[in-house]
């Protein structure tokens, strides 16, 4: 009597403990405005964490990129990654956000809600390698054409035909001449590095190309300023391709870069693109970079002004100080944003970087990005999932209806086929499904649609620990047992099996957990809760029926199985 | 209500039929598997991009197929997914992986199809882009899942009961994953990671009947009337039999409601949880109990409970095996 006390109550505590896990309450989350900003707020809901497949979103894989130079410890690298790529997402402002390592190489970014597949690979995927480099003045670029001639045209670089050069003054007279139109136009205001949008007007048409007889030097037109040339943007493509390789690299005077910009020109209806040769050194990176936040002014459109701390402040102080009257690039990963301004005093600690056409969304991105730091290794996308919102929602409601008819048909059998015992049987799948979302809530773990699908599947295999119980209490009335020792035997004899087979199952479910990924590791998350509260509710639950059962009615001669 | 209740049927009796049976349909699916040069594995596997695009009206196969040809995507495979407003497109891995960014393929496919058809009446409802390597990785994670939870699961039923009952429950799921495979490459089916879990769902269930059946058999071993473990095992799928078909039934009842009503996704899944109730059910009858004779016959238990391999002169004629002398489990 008393162990029956006990048997109920454990029973009442575990309901309670599941109501208590499964009960709506207050969710913080976010949601997204219209403009694509994001606000808090609060949602009143079951504490069930849905996986991406069912509440839509973006499951991307990062892994190392390899591809321009050997990364020595890829494991290092990705942890030091990973923490730049988290900062980064969690900057998006989406709730629930989940950013793992998986193996030795690999990021993992699942972000619900979000259905921006390119900018959600942007923010995870851009270095944010952010330079300052000083503009060359030494003419060296103008000295290194006739080789780049050379290498080109034994590399047969095919090019577009060079159409822009209609005159062709001597190179040097043509920047000499530039040269004080583009000190002009770079304004220092305040203590800010003001990186100049283009002056189109000043670039006029007094460019010209530096040389006519090489397939390269035709296509090079001299800039507004020392180390600054234009290129046409029809040749754009070819010029990167055939200044990444190798051999113009090392052609390249020692110490030089070449850089395009992300700004473009437009000289007598034709568009050129902005090429550079910087010093390689720069005199300061994005590693002293404090702040970053996007704005907006009249003049310059939108830019990101960022300041630094106060180390990378004395040391980009000494640094202007010393390149006076230069022109300085400021280079995101390999890019020159806007057009390197020049520096007319000592700069310390505040700067901004303008944009050129780029909305106010890509200037907050790349504020974002540029907080968070640089990426210590270039990553590359491995693998990306989209999934939109209402495809989930479809999913959910068609589980939904198969599970409620699997409940259905499990019910009708049982009980057509065991009467009162098959109602006591449903009566331990009903604190069997209770119990199940109970554990899933309480570990927090994620419902996928594989987990969905198997939560169905374990209510048909749910009943068999009952079936084998139940088949051996048939046994044993059948040997004339009084009904007492024949539900006493009948579990105890049931109890190996059932308790080998579900031990196999878990093993088996441990191992796709280790080796499976997101929706396959919710699968068997959803696997082994279900074994564990099936193991409970039959072997526990229904027990303590029948004992109850056999307390009302004393002395039962026959039992309904 | 009782069903297959008392049943006194020899099972073991016609196992060479039975091995016949699983042996020819092992063999057609190995047919199919080189006709169609593999299984149809998921882009998950293979790499590659997928779109899964719902119209909002019906449109032409034929002019589907030009759109997605004149994107430059010749070549892709486009199929119709439930619904007839629902397709999936999937381009193959090596379209991208040219010099191209792999992540550009869905966006061109996107706005080929949103050009074509108007942009309100196209709704990409999922996209998939996974590159070669992550694949062949995944192919690999499979592969040893499968095999550490056969291994684990041969420890853990040679610890339980010993070592012959292990082995004979392995091969007879072995046996499942084989004839499961099989009816992946006569159907077609497209192998997922789902599918995957779905096959680890099947080995599952196939141990937990064979478990069934060679509990009783141990059960039946420990008692005082030592009886040749061919009779032992005849009984012991006999006495499991009503057990086995009801939750056979309940079983097939959750997984026939998944097929018709939780949608095109877990279809597959569906599928093979079906077809892994029927084999594992098979073979934890005909596979597993003759095979643990077989094995009780080559390596029978010595007379002071010592194992060692016998001489190899036993009669392979008759399924039926000399008695064990002392009773097995009785250790």
């Amino acid at each position: 009597m008393s162990n029956l006390k006990w048997r109920l109550a454990l029973i009442g505590v575990l309901v309670l403990a599941s109501i208590w896990a499964l009960y709506p309450r207050n969710v913080k989350v976010r949601q997204r405005r219209a403009d694509g900003t994001f606000y808090d707020t609060t949602s009143y809901r079951v504490p069930l964490r849905k996986g991406l497949d069912l509440q839509g979103g973006m499951h991307l894989a990062l892994e190392v990129d390899d591809s321009k130079g050997v990364v020595a410890d890829k494991s290092e690298a990705i942890d030091r990654a990973l923490k730049v790529v988290r900062t980064r997402i969690e900057g998006l402002g989406v709730s629930e956000t989940v950013i793992q390592k998986a193996g030795n190489d690999r990021i993992l970014v699942d972000i619900p809600g979000i259905d921006d597949r390119e900018r959600a690979i942007k923010i995870a995927q851009d270095q944010a390698f952010l330079e300052f480099q000083i503009t060359d003045k030494t003419n060296a670029f103008e000295k290194a054409l006739p080789r780049l001639d050379a290498i080109a045209r034994e590399k047969g670089f095919g090019g577009a035909v060079a159409s822009a050069g209609t005159k062709a003054p001597s190179p040097s007279s043509s920047l000499n001449g530039l040269l004080t139109t583009g000190a002009d136009t770079a304004a220092k205001r305040g203590t800010g590095a003001k990186a100049d949008s283009a002056k189109k007007d000043s670039t006029k048409a007094d460019s010209a190309t530096l040389g006519s007889g090489g397939p390269i030097s035709k296509l090079i037109l001299g800039g507004q300023m020392p180390g600054q040339f234009v290129v046409e943007r029809s040749n754009y493509d070819a010029l990167k391709l055939f200044f990444e390789s190798p051999e113009v690299i090392a052609a390249l005077p020692p110490g030089k870069v070449l850089r395009f910009g992300n700004d473009s020109t437009v000289l007598a209806n034709k568009v050129y693109r902005f090429l550079y040769l910087l010093d390689e050194r720069p005199i300061i990176t994005g590693e002293y970079l404090t702040d970053a936040k996007p704005n907006q002014s009249p003049i310059e459109g939108t830019i990101v002004e960022f300041q630094l701390n106060n180390e990378g402040g004395r040391r980009f102080q000494r640094e202007t100080a010393r390149h006076v009257r230069d022109n300085m690039a400021i280079v995101l990963d390999k890019v020159v944003m806007g057009v390197p301004p020049v520096i007319n005093s000592a700069i310390s600690t505040r700067g901004q970087i303008t944009m050129g056409g780029k909305d106010l969304q890509a200037a907050q991105d790349l504020a974002l990005v540029l907080k968070a730091g640089a990426l210590p290794v270039p990553l590359r996308v491995a693998e990306v999932m989209n999934i939109g919102p209402s495809l989930g929602r479809d999913s959910i409601s068609k589980a939904l209806t198969a599970g409620a008819i699997a409940i259905v048909l499990v019910v009708v059998i049982m009980l057509g086929y065991y009467h009162f015992s098959g109602l006591l049987a449903v009566g331990g799948l009903a604190l069997y499904v209770l119990y199940t979302l109970a554990v899933l809530a309480g570990f927090d773990a994620v419902l996928t649609l594989p987990g969905l699908a198997g939560f169905v599947l374990s209510i048909g295999i749910a009943v068999d620990a009952n079936v084998l119980i139940f088949e051996r209490i048939r046994e044993e009335l059948d040997r004339g047992k009084t009904v007492r020792t024949s539900i006493d035997e009948g579990f105890r004899h049931a109890m190996s099996a059932i308790i080998d087979s579900n031990v196999t199952t878990i093993l088996t479910a441990m191992v796709l957990y280790q080796f499976g990924t997101g929706a396959v590791k919710g699968f068997a998350v959803t696997l082994i809760a279900g074994i564990c509260a099936s193991m409970v509710t039959s072997i526990f639950v229904v027990r303590t029926f029948y004992l109850l059962w056999l307390n009302r009615s004393r002395g039962a001669q026959t039992l309904s199985i | 209500m009782r069903i297959l209740h008392g049943t006194n049927y020899d099972f073991i009796k016609p196992w060479r039929i039975a091995i016949g049976v699983t042996v020819a349909f092992i063999a057609t699916g190995l047919i199919f598997l080189g006709v169609h040069k593999g299984l149809n594995r998921s882009i998950e596997f293979t790499g590659g991009t997928l779109i899964q695009i719902e119209f909002a009206k019906k449109p032409d196969v034929g002019e589907l197929r030009s759109t997605v040809d004149a994107a430059g995507f010749r070549g892709a495979e486009i199929q119709q997914f439930g619904s007839d407003t629902s397709f999936t497109v999937r381009a193959a891995g090596h379209q991208a992986a040219a010099g191209a960014k792999v992540e550009n393929t869905a966006t061109l496919i996107q706005a080929a199809l949103e050009q074509k058809y108007g942009k309100s009446n196209v709704h990409i409802a999922r996209t998939a882009i996974v590159g070669p390597r992550v694949g062949d990785e995944l192919s690999r994670n499979a592969m040893i899942a499968i095999v550490i939870s056969l291994g684990i699961t041969m420890l853990y039923l040679a610890f339980r009961f010993e070592w012959r009952f292990g082995v004979a429950a392995v091969i007879a799921t072995a046996h499942d994953l084989l004839s499961t495979l099989a009816f992946l490459a006569i159907m077609r089916l497209e192998v997922s990671l789902t599918v995957v879990a779905a096959l680890l769902t099947v080995i599952g269930y196939s141990l937990n009947d064979t478990i069934i059946i060679f509990d009783r058999v141990r059960e039946n071993l420990k008692k005082a009337r030592p009886e040749p473990l061919y009779d032992v095992l005849n009984r012991s799928i006999n006495e499991t039999l009503p057990r086995s078909i009801l939750t056979h039934v309940t079983v097939a009842a959750a997984t026939l409601s998944l097929l018709l009503f939780a949608g095109e996704v877990i279809r597959p899944f569906s599928w093979i949880m079906l077809f892994g109730i029927v084999t594992g059910t098979f073979s934890s009858i005909y596979i597993a109990g003759p095979v643990l004779l077989w094995i009780e016959r080559r390596w029978p238990r010595s007379r002071g409970g010592k194992e060692g391999p016998s001489p190899r002169n036993t009669a392979k004629a008759s399924p039926r095996p000399p008695a064990p002398r002392t009773p097995v489990g009785a250790r």
